[in-house]
């Protein structure tokens, strides 16, 4: 494996992992539930989908030849990451969970 | 387009690419399990599967598709300043935006869309599925994410897809 593809894989684990980091940290830091519920259905796409990308090239660029099925992890995450979010968005209002008191509008019941 | 021994062709078509990537090979023999299963899946399955409707413009669901990728990425480096920005200056916000697409499966793809882009996820349908509950993470105007979310969402989806307006 040359050096410049074994940089472009080591950035992209690099900014996969940040976004991930990321994610984690917005889960601890954000307020209340709802907004925390932001960190895990988006930076965390990012995150998977950069490292999705370094796996494809580091496997494509060896020998057994070109490596494709890592794209199924970011369908089945497209498709899971928002049905959970809203799952857990609905129970969240039907527990009445608290809401930062400078929340604008209201949840339903 | 639609028959009895191939109800949802586009269905078969996605099972078999999905089938390929999973086996990882490109060889004859993948192809052919994949396009095996990509046709058995749907006909015994069809009893309980959501009718779709007509796909109207695949072309403009094409530049659809790139529009969302490029939000979701917008997304994620949005989502990763306000995170790490201090966290009093945010602006949470339920806002509640009404829908005009009927259909049961395009609402779904709307929901999971929303969620996926800048700032909104989406929290509640309502029973008569005229409403849809978002909640923003940093809402500046809310009447101008209605907007946004309908313009650039919304209004794409009814055109790609046949379906009626409320």
């Amino acid at each position: 494996m040359s050096i410049w593809l074994e940089l472009i894989v080591s950035a992209l684990l690099l900014i996969g992992c940040t976004f991930a980091l990321i994610g984690a940290i917005g889960l601890f830091r954000l307020q209340d539930f709802f907004m925390r519920l932001h960190g895990p259905t988006k930076s965390t796409t990012l995150g998977v989908g950069s490292i999705i990308v370094a796996s494809m090239i580091f496997f494509s660029s060896r020998a057994e030849g070109l490596s494709f099925h890592e794209l199924l992890i970011t369908l089945f995450l497209f498709i899971t990451a928002p049905v959970s979010a809203h799952m857990l968005a609905r129970s969240a209002m039907q527990q009445k969970v608290k809401l930062v008191e400078r929340t604008r509008g209201t949840p339903w019941e | 387009m639609t028959s009895r021994w191939l109800p949802h062709p586009l269905l078969t078509l996605f099972l078999t690419v999905v089938w390929v990537l999973l086996t990882n090979s490109l060889s004859v023999g993948s192809w052919l399990m994949g396009a095996f299963l990509g046709w058995g899946i749907p006909l015994l399955c069809q009893d309980f599967l959501l009718k779709t409707p007509r796909l109207r413009r695949p072309a403009l669901l094409l530049r659809y598709m790139l529009v969302v990728l490029y939000d979701i990425v917008a997304a994620n480096l949005n989502v990763a300043r306000l995170v790490l920005g201090p966290p009093k200056n945010l602006r949470p916000a339920f806002v509640e935006v009404p829908m005009e697409i009927e259909d049961e499966f395009v609402l779904t793809l709307l929901a999971c869309v929303v969620s996926l882009t800048p700032g909104t996820v989406s929290s509640g349908l309502s029973a008569d599925h005229k409403t849809l509950l978002l909640h923003g993470l940093d809402v500046d105007d809310s009447e101008q994410m209605i907007a946004q979310v309908k313009n650039r969402y919304e209004a794409p989806l009814m055109e790609i897809f046949e379906c009626s307006r409320t």
